[in-house]
């Protein structure tokens, strides 16, 4: 039942993914680059790693991944529909729980909850930058730029902008 | 905005944060946050406007770590409903997006026109490598404080089984994940 015109189809995607999102955008990469790049031929894997470069780099919420996808299939309208969709569900659904939460938030099923579901959101972003090395290329110097990049990154506070610079300039410089 | 004394715990009544305030905040948050919007988030809220106190902020964070979709919008959408409803929510939310949403086309166009030059083809490789990289970081961080144990680490790595090495859609692995999960969380203590 998938609809045939290309906004619709993302409408229909974004929508589903919005509310699988469990620890964020990042949670569902894996699932984007299957929709984006296996199913409906999209993008083209380079294309898919390229964007979520763009999306990483450029200043804002990490939801971006999908407006650029959803530009690259449809123009500007095909972004808007992309990011409305992805955002739509889960916000509304975060507007209808904000109203009850300050009770709930003393309750041991909340806790229970964040017990149950951090761990799923751990797995589920693990994977995403899984899929995205592997995507990104399998060359050894790809993958050490992913290890030494993720180990710089977790292990220091600095500001991710020069991680990212510091990649691009080996990789402008024809050293990758 | 009222002046906040120390140990005081009350923030700032309703009508001390206008729609006008909550966008300039959020703008300020989205332009800001080169590589991950939630440490400005915490700076503006907290820090800089005293819109929330700490303990606040960490209840909503909660919230919106707990729930589906980008936590930054999340929290755009609790705080704008907190001191001015749900058209609060949405002035947020739009001065979250806005911005970043253009610079993301420009950017995106800039790639289609100048992507094919070697010397871009160089660079956008490294930075997907790198891009890559930063996801696995941020899956440490979260690990950090949300791993704690045999099971927690059981849970985790199914899920990344299932998605990554196995591919399998993600709307199933949660379906089946998410119960197992609160089972073990009810049953294990740690």
């Amino acid at each position: 039942m998938k609809p045939a015109s290309p906004l619709g189809s993302l409408a229909y995607h974004f929508v589903l993914l919005s509310l699988l999102a469990v620890g964020g955008a990042n949670a569902i990469i894996p699932e984007l680059h299957r929709v984006a790049v296996e199913q409906n031929h999209w993008l083209s894997n380079s294309q898919f790693v390229d964007l979520f470069a763009i999306a990483q780099a450029v200043p804002g919420p990490n939801v971006l991944i999908v407006t650029l996808i959803g530009w690259q299939v449809a123009g500007i309208p095909g972004a808007c529909v992309a990011t409305a969709a992805m955002c739509a569900p889960s916000c509304l659904l975060t507007y209808g729980a904000q109203r009850a939460w300050h009770r709930f938030y003393q309750s041991p099923v909340r806790l229970l909850l964040q017990r149950a579901l951090v761990p799923v959101a751990v797995g589920l972003v693990l994977a995403s930058g899984f899929v995205l090395t592997q995507a990104a290329g399998l060359d050894w110097k790809y993958v050490a730029i992913s290890l030494v990049t993720a180990l710089v990154a977790f292990g220091t506070k600095w500001n991710p902008l020069w991680l990212l610079g510091a990649a691009a300039v080996l990789g402008a410089a024809g050293w990758l | 905005m009222a002046e906040l004394t120390a140990g005081d715990t009350t923030n700032p009544p309703a009508e001390a944060v206008s729609l006008g305030d909550l966008f300039a905040g959020f703008l300020q948050i989205a332009i800001s946050g080169f590589g991950g919007v939630l440490p400005w988030t915490r700076r503006m809220l907290v820090e800089q406007r005293a819109w929330l106190n700490d303990a606040e902020f960490n209840e909503l964070l909660s919230l919106c770590q707990l729930l589906p979709g980008p936590n930054v919008l999340n929290l755009a959408i609790c705080v704008g409903a907190r001191f001015q409803g749900w058209r609060g929510s949405l002035v947020s939310v739009t001065a979250l997006l806005a911005l970043p949403f253009c610079f993301a086309i420009g950017a995106g166009m800039l790639y289609v026109k100048y992507g094919d030059l070697t010397i871009v083809r160089g660079a956008m490789a490294g930075v997907s490598a790198a891009a890559a990289g930063l996801v696995i970081a941020m899956a440490g961080k979260m690990a950090r404080s949300g791993i704690d144990g045999f099971r927690s680490a059981c849970v985790a790595s199914a899920g990344f089984t299932a998605v990554a090495l196995l591919r399998w859609p993600i709307g199933w692995v949660l379906l089946g994940l998410i119960p197992v999960s609160l089972f073990l969380a009810r049953v294990f203590k740690k």
